[in-house]
C-alpha cells in the first residue's frame, strides 16, 4: 500500500507539468467532444425525433417524451426494411466515391508535383496558380461550379459546340455522381500537389544519380526512388484523404442544393438530411448514422496504420 | 521543406559523357529536350488554367447585370458593370454577415490557439503515461464526420440557450479547431532543438517558464500558422453553421451565400459578385501562409 502511495507520489512529482500542459485540451476535448459523443450514442439507443425532444414553445416548457429502444435504430439501418435503398446504396457510393476521388487527387496531384519540381521558367507563377482551388473557400467555387454546369451553362455549351451529348448535369442521376466526382478532384487535387511537391524536394537528388548510374529507366527511378522516398508524406495524405473525402459534406450539400439529388448523397449528406433537412427531424436515426460512419472510419484507420506498420512506416 | 530550392547538381555537372558525343547535340543529365520543355509548359499552362477558371468565370458572371447572363456569357462583355458589386456592398446583409463571420472566425482561432498551445508543448517535449492516447484522441477527432456532433451538439447547445450565438459557434468549431491545432504545434515545437529547454532549465525555468519564455517566442512563426488556419476553417465551414445560427442577422457569410439563391430569386449575378467579396480577403490570407501550411500539415505526422 506504502509502496503504491509512494509510486503514485513519485508519479505525480515526474508529470504534474506534463498534466498542468496538456489538460487544457483534455478539458475542451472532454466537454466539447466527448460529452456530445457519449449524449449521440445516447441518442442512437432512443427513438428521438424532432417531435418528441423536449423543447419550449412560448413559455411551456415541454419535456422530452422519447423512450430508449436499445439497438433498434442500428439494426433497422444496417438490416431493416429498405434497408438497401436507405443505407446500402449509399455505402456502396460512398467508398466508391472516397476510392475515385482519392486516386484521382493522388495521382493528379503527383503527376502536377513532379512537373513542378523539374527545372522550369516560371515555375512559382505555376505553382501560385495551381494551388488556387484550394486558396478561395470551396462554397464560394461550389457555387461556380453550379453556373458552368447548369443547364445551358458553359460546360454544356462546350459539350454542344463540339457536338457531344450534354448531360444535364445537376439533376441527371449518374451524371450527378459524375459532376460531384468532378468538383471534388478540382477541389482536393492543390493540397495532394502541394505536399507531395514538398516530399520529392526532400528526396536526396544522390539517389537519383546512383540510380542512374545503375542504368535504371525512368520508370525504375519511379518505382524504387521516388515512391518509396515519398512514402512518409504519402501515407499521412493518403489517411488525410480518404478522412476528408469521406466526410466531405459542402460540396455534394451545395452542388445540389436542397433538390435532394438522393442518388448523389453520400452517408454524411445523406445522415444530415435525417437530421435537419427534413420534417420530423430524426434525430435518432441520424446520430445513429454518425456511429457507423464514425465506426467505419476508425476501424479503417486501425487496418491502415497496420498496413504501414507492416511495411515499416507510420503515419502517427 | 522549402519549395524552391532545385535538387542540388541536377544541372550543374559537366555534360559530355563518351558514349554521347555520337549524338548532334549532347545533352547533360537532367537537362530536357526542346519538345519535353514544351510539352512541360502546355501541361502545366492547361493544369493552371483548369484550376484558375472557376474562379475567373464567377468574377466575370459577377460583372454581368441580369440575372441569367450566366446562359449566355458573350453578351456580358458589352455591358460590363461593377453594380451587383454595390448593390450587394449597399443593398443586402453583406456587411452584416461579414462582421458575424469576422468575430466567429477570430474567436474561433483564437480560443483554438490559446488552448492548444500548451498542450502541443507538452506532447512534443514530455513522455507522459496517456501521451499516446491523447495523441490518438487528438487524430480520432479529425475523422468525425459532422453529422456525429451535429445532432447532440444541437441538442446541449438548444437546451443551454447556445443557437444562434456567436460564442455557440466558436465552441462547436473549437471541437475541429482545438486538436488540430494542438497536432499542428506539436509539429512545430518538435522542429524547435531541445537543447533550448535545456539550457533554460539549467538557468533554473520551470517546464512551464521554458515554455512561456523561451519556446513560444520561439515558435511565433507557427502559432501564426495555427491562428490562420483556424481562422479560415471557421470561415470557410457551412454545415454547422447554417444548422446553428437561425436569424439572418446572425448568418456567416458561407449561410448568407447560399441564402441568396433562394431567397433572392436566384440572383445568380449578385450571389457571383458576393462570391468575389468573400473570396477575395480569404485568398489573399491564404497565399500569406500557403508555405507554411503545407509543412505544418504533414510536418507533426510524418514525424515522431
Amino acid at each position: 500500500m506504502t509502496a503504491l502511495v509512494q509510486r503514485l507520489k513519485r508519479s505525480y512529482s515526474t508529470y504534474w507539468y506534463a498534466y498542468a500542459m496538456a489538460a487544457p485540451v483534455v478539458i475542451v476535448l472532454g466537454v466539447l467532444v466527448a460529452y456530445p459523443l457519449g449524449r449521440g450514442i445516447y441518442l442512437t439507443l432512443t427513438d428521438a425525433t424532432s417531435l418528441n425532444v423536449g423543447h419550449t414553445i412560448g413559455v411551456n416548457h415541454i419535456p422530452d417524451s422519447f423512450k430508449f429502444v436499445g439497438l433498434h435504430n442500428y439494426q433497422d439501418v444496417l438490416f431493416g426494411q429498405g434497408s438497401y435503398d436507405r443505407f446500402w446504396s449509399h455505402f456502396i457510393w460512398t467508398v466508391s466515391w472516397t476510392v475515385i476521388c482519392v486516386g484521382l487527387h493522388f495521382s493528379l496531384g503527383l503527376g502536377l508535383a513532379m512537373m513542378l519540381n523539374q527545372k522550369l521558367r516560371g515555375r512559382t507563377f505555376y505553382r501560385l496558380l495551381l494551388i488556387v482551388p484550394w486558396a478561395v473557400p470551396s462554397f464560394v467555387t461550389v457555387f461556380s461550379w453550379r453556373l458552368m454546369l447548369a443547364d445551358g451553362g458553359l460546360v454544356n455549351m462546350l459539350l454542344g459546340s463540339l457536338h457531344l451529348p450534354q448531360p444535364s448535369w445537376l439533376e441527371d442521376p449518374l451524371a450527378q455522381k459524375a459532376a460531384a466526382i468532378l468538383v471534388n478532384t478540382w477541389c482536393g487535387v492543390p493540397f495532394m500537389m502541394v505536399s507531395l511537391l514538398g516530399g520529392l524536394q526532400a528526396i536526396p537528388a544522390e539517389l537519383y544519380e546512383a540510380a542512374e548510374m545503375d542504368g535504371a529507366s525512368a520508370w525504375q527511378r519511379f518505382r524504387y526512388v521516388t515512391l518509396p522516398g515519398l512514402r512518409p508524406v504519402t501515407s499521412t495524405v493518403v489517411l488525410l484523404g480518404v478522412i476528408w473525402t469521406f466526410n466531405q459534406f459542402t460540396i455534394i450539400f451545395l452542388l445540389f442544393g436542397k433538390t435532394n439529388a438522393p442518388d448523389a448523397q453520400i452517408l454524411v449528406t445523406w445522415a444530415y438530411q435525417l437530421g435537419f433537412g427534413q420534417l420530423p427531424r430524426d434525430y435518432a436515426q441520424s446520430a445513429t448514422y454518425g456511429i457507423i460512419l464514425l465506426s467505419i472510419l476508425i476501424v479503417f484507420t486501425g487496418f491502415y496504420q497496420r498496413w504501414l506498420k507492416r511495411n515499416d512506416q507510420t503515419a502517427i | 521543406m522549402s519549395t524552391t530550392t532545385d535538387r542540388p547538381g541536377a544541372a550543374a555537372r559537366p555534360a559530355a559523357r563518351p558514349t554521347d558525343v555520337r549524338n548532334a547535340k549532347i545533352r547533360s543529365r537532367g537537362e530536357r529536350s526542346r519538345g519535353a520543355t514544351a510539352l512541360l509548359h502546355t501541361a502545366l499552362g492547361l493544369a493552371a488554367l483548369i484550376a484558375v477558371f472557376p474562379v475567373l468565370w464567377i468574377f466575370y458572371i459577377a460583372l454581368g447585370p441580369d440575372e441569367t447572363d450566366y446562359l449566355h456569357p458573350g453578351k456580358i462583355l458589352g455591358k460590363a458593370t461593377f453594380a451587383n458589386f454595390t448593390t450587394v456592398l449597399n443593398h443586402t446583409d453583406f456587411l452584416t454577415w461579414f462582421g458575424n463571420s469576422l468575430i466567429v472566425a477570430g474567436g474561433t482561432a483564437l480560443f483554438g490557439v490559446l488552448v492548444a498551445a500548451s498542450t502541443g508543448y507538452a506532447v512534443s517535449r514530455m513522455k507522459f503515461p496517456g501521451l499516446r492516447p491523447l495523441m490518438w484522441s487528438l487524430l480520432a477527432t479529425q475523422m468525425f464526420p459532422i453529422s456525429v456532433l451535429i445532432v447532440p451538439m444541437y441538442y446541449i447547445m438548444a437546451n443551454l440557450g447556445l443557437l444562434d450565438s456567436y460564442g455557440g459557434l466558436i465552441l462547436v468549431y473549437a471541437t475541429t479547431t482545438v486538436p488540430y491545432c494542438a497536432w499542428l504545434l506539436k509539429g512545430y515545437f518538435d522542429t524547435i532543438p531541445a537543447e533550448i529547454d535545456e539550457a533554460g532549465r539549467v538557468d533554473g525555468l520551470s517546464p512551464f517558464g521554458t515554455f512561456w519564455r523561451l519556446i513560444l517566442p520561439l515558435a511565433r512563426p507557427g502559432l501564426a500558422v495555427a491562428v490562420f488556419y483556424s481562422f479560415l476553417t471557421a470561415w470557410a465551414e457551412v454545415p454547422f453553421a447554417s444548422t446553428f445560427m437561425l436569424s439572418s442577422d446572425k448568418y456567416t457569410l458561407a449561410v448568407g451565400l447560399s441564402s441568396f439563391v433562394s431567397e433572392h430569386d436566384s440572383q445568380w449575378n449578385l450571389m457571383a459578385a458576393t462570391a468575389v467579396l468573400i473570396a477575395i480577403p480569404v485568398t489573399a490570407l491564404f497565399y500569406l501562409v500557403q508555405k507554411n501550411l503545407v509543412t505544418g500539415l504533414t510536418a507533426g505526422a510524418a514525424k515522431s
